[in-house]
């Protein structure tokens, strides 16, 4: 008996194995004739990644799943969502069971290398905080010590924490949870004092929240949250396809093309680089293997990258997060798309 | 074929491994054998060339780096600065805390239940039906997230204990405040304390040691006092009470022990976010331990109920007739008989409450699947080595339960002579 169930598990582990050989060979050519791109999103982040009333994905990264199905298959609707936790989220990528994984992950060296990921670019430069309830009379993390403080297990975040509190020679007591919806809820019964994770997270959760002015995030921004789309390493042809829809993106705003104004500017602009991108001229699609309008497709789907921004989290949303780091270079911020040439 | 004794074996063909009744069971064990590890083999060359291929090789390093997190339920200490083999070992200890706890207080639970079940009390008896069957046919992690719902919404939180006109006020004489985080006790305090002795980070209070020593001395002393009672009783047929002076045996040096150390207890005090001073029982565990003791309880007082019934009623008329009043006959002669049909089963329940205490996670326990299969595994990206140290802790874990109660189920079984 006991034999059985070890060779049971045995077995599970070695078919989880094969499910990853398959997903070894050449990503683009499978997602072409599975006709879906698999793109691996949060569990449910407003603003980011979350079904809306209708049971469609909307948000920040659901739009870059949108842009790398339309510049891959054509179609920006043939994206599978599938919903991972922070626990789920690599193991997932890594066993071929999503192509892409966007679902505001930090890029970490140890992500990037002992985890065999290949993280594609930043979408959004972020940081961690704290939200506290107003009434707690708490205006710094600094005064947190002694604090109760839900975490999502799993994550950079949990890491952070300890650091941080141990360089200010702090204490605290954490709960760990498994989701944002499981930690949205704790800290609503107070069972915790303060939530922390990225502060964009923060926004996001606070904004869904029936009393969003009781909440408070706290100054303190205590890392560096590169986020980012990632893909398994060692695919580079994917990887490619990948990185540079992302500078499609942030290169279309830079150049003022938007979702309203990109047809007449594929006929008509003088600029060459947007040309290139828009496949006027050139055919830089070919050295992707995708088709000369490409990127035109990617633009098109849910707007530039600043049109995505003001759409899903901007200031004009409940999340209402402003560009700052996130602006286009020319404005003050780090967005710097490669050139197309 | 020949097959009476003496007579000479036939020369061996080779198609008798396949007509020959004497050698057709070997040629299948042996197919079998070959097959199941062809198999075997396969699988872990398969997994094996697959880690390869991605870059994965199996290696078991990571045990001995920095963890980098902290972990809330900790019996030994441990900082973020350890490594995350002491994190397997804070979760692994966690782990047979609430099982070891669980089992204790399951099988309290299993037995009172399962004996009241059969009570001719009718209300009794039916209200111990329903929470057999209400416990037993809904799914533990349910029960769990139950719990903890209960826990969460309905307790108050620490600062509801703040001010001049608090929302929450503590219990039994402002000793206990439950909240939703934790449930606060007094701690014991010593205004005398004898130092301890440190094993490692580890410290033993002298205190303890002393209680120890006293309890053990207590014990034989007591022991010695039931025998000389006995063979008293053996002389005469009158047996001494022993009942004051065993009392006094355990209770007059644990008081004296006590009053020389100045114990006492010391009530939680509400300090910044949480209390502090007294003991915080973490809701995590308390949620998981009451989940699993009542779960694995409503198992456990059905093998009660049917080891009792097992023993026939001619046993229990038959201590009537001698005189034994309901409560000796239940103890001295169907219990010990009905133990030899409870043990078996009773194996494979604490076997299944150790393993269920891997729903912890579900609650934010950090046993041994929240501190190796969780966070180490997702902070070092080691899944394969991960869950192969997990399944082999947790089946070693299972072998060693399952052997001590084998060594106890000899003892109480049906000696044959």
């Amino acid at each position: 008996m006991k034999k059985t169930a070890l060779f049971g598990s045995v077995t599970a582990l070695a078919l989880a194995a094969t499910g990853a050989m398959a997903a070894e060979g050449d990503t683009l050519k499978e997602v072409k004739a599975r006709g879906v791109l698999n793109c691996g999103v949060n569990t449910g982040l407003v603003g980011f990644a979350a079904p809306d009333a209708n049971g469609n994905w909307t948000g920040f990264d659901v739009a870059f799943c949108k842009a790398v199905a339309a510049a891959v298959l054509g179609d920006a609707t043939k994206v599978k969502y599938v919903p991972t936790t922070g626990q789920t989220r690599f193991t997932a990528l890594s066993s071929g069971e999503i192509d892409l994984l966007a679902r505001n992950s930090t890029w970490t060296f140890q992500r990037d290398t002992d985890l065999k990921l290949d993280f594609i670019g930043v979408n959004y430069y972020d940081g961690q905080g704290f939200m506290v309830r107003k009434d707690l009379g708490v205006s710094s993390a600094k005064e947190l010590d002694g604090a109760t403080i839900c975490i999502q297990t799993g994550t950079t975040t949990e890491l952070n924490l300890a650091d941080y509190f141990k360089a200010n020679n702090m204490t605290y007591q954490p709960v760990n949870i498994d989701s944002n919806a499981e930690g949205e809820q704790q800290y609503m019964a107070a069972a915790c004092d303060a939530y922390t994770t990225d502060a964009s997270g923060l926004a996001a959760t606070r904004a869904a929240f029936a009393d969003p002015e009781n909440h408070i995030i706290l100054p303190e921004i205590i890392s560096k949250e590169p986020l980012g789309p990632a893909v398994r390493h060692g695919d580079n042809n994917w990887g490619d396809i990948a990185r540079w829809t992302l500078y499609a993106l942030l290169a279309a705003e830079e150049y003022g093309v938007t979702s309203a104004n990109i047809d007449e500017l594929a006929k008509s602009s003088q600029n060459p680089e947007v040309q290139r991108l828009l496949g006027s001229s050139d055919d830089l699609g070919k050295m992707l293997g995708l088709d000369a309008e490409w990127a035109k497709r990617a633009i098109k789907a849910q707007g530039n990258y600043g049109e995505i921004f003001a759409a899903t989290i901007g200031e004009q949303t409940p999340i209402g997060l402003a560009r700052g780091l996130n602006a286009q270079w020319t404005q003050g911020g780090l967005m710097y798309a490669m050139p197309f040439r | 074929m020949v097959d009476y004794p003496g007579a000479a074996s036939p020369p061996f063909r080779l198609s008798m491994l396949i007509y020959d009744r004497r050698y057709r069971s070997l040629t299948i064990q042996a197919v079998v054998f070959i097959g199941v590890m062809l198999l075997a083999s396969w699988l872990i060359d398969n997994t094996l060339r697959n880690l390869a291929i991605m870059g994965k090789t199996l290696s078991f390093d990571f045990l001995f780096r920095r963890a980098g997190y902290d972990i809330p339920q900790q019996l030994i200490p441990y900082t973020s600065d350890d490594t995350h083999l002491r994190a397997t070992i804070v979760g692994l200890l966690n782990t047979l805390q609430v099982s070891i706890l669980g089992c204790i207080s399951a099988t309290v639970v299993g037995v009172v239940v399962g004996v009241l079940r059969l009570s001719n009390n009718w209300l009794i008896a039916r209200l111990m039906t329903v929470y057999v069957e209400v416990f037993r046919n809904i799914p533990l992690l349910l029960w769990i997230l139950v719990i903890l719902a209960i826990f969460t919404e309905t307790m108050p939180p620490p600062n509801a204990y703040r001010g001049e006109n608090p929302a929450a006020s503590m219990v039994m004489f402002d000793m206990i405040a439950p909240t939703n985080r934790y449930t606060a006790v007094p701690s014991i305090g010593m205004s005398n304390p004898p130092g301890v002795i440190a094993l490692g980070r580890e410290g033993i209070s002298w205190a303890l040691i002393a209680y120890a020593v006293v309890l053990a001395a207590a014990y034989v002393a007591h022991r010695l006092l039931r025998k000389r009672a006995k063979r008293i009783q053996d002389a005469t047929g009158r047996r001494p009470s022993t009942l004051w002076i065993s009392l006094a045996l355990y209770l007059v040096p644990v008081a004296l022990l006590t009053w020389y150390f100045g114990l006492h207890l010391v009530p939680p005090v509400l300090k910044g976010f949480n209390f502090a001073e007294g003991l915080n029982l973490d809701n995590a565990f308390v949620v998981l331990w009451l989940a699993l003791t009542l779960y694995t309880g409503a198992f456990i007082a059905e093998i009660v109920r049917a080891g009792i019934m097992s023993v026939s009623k001619g046993q229990t008329e038959a201590a009537y007739a001698l005189g034994l009043r309901p409560r000796r006959t239940m103890s001295l002669v169907v219990l010990p008989q009905a133990l030899r049909v409870i043990i078996p089963p009773l194996i494979s329940q604490y076997l299944n409450l150790t393993k269920n205490s891997s729903l912890a996670i579900a609650v934010g326990y950090m046993d041994l699947r929240g501190t190796l299969g969780g966070t180490t595994l997702n902070q070092t990206g080691r899944e394969m080595e991960a869950m192969v140290l997990m399944m082999g802790i947790y089946l070693l874990l299972s072998l060693i339960i399952s052997g001590g109660m084998n060594v106890f189920n000899s003892r109480v079984k049906l000696k044959e002579r």
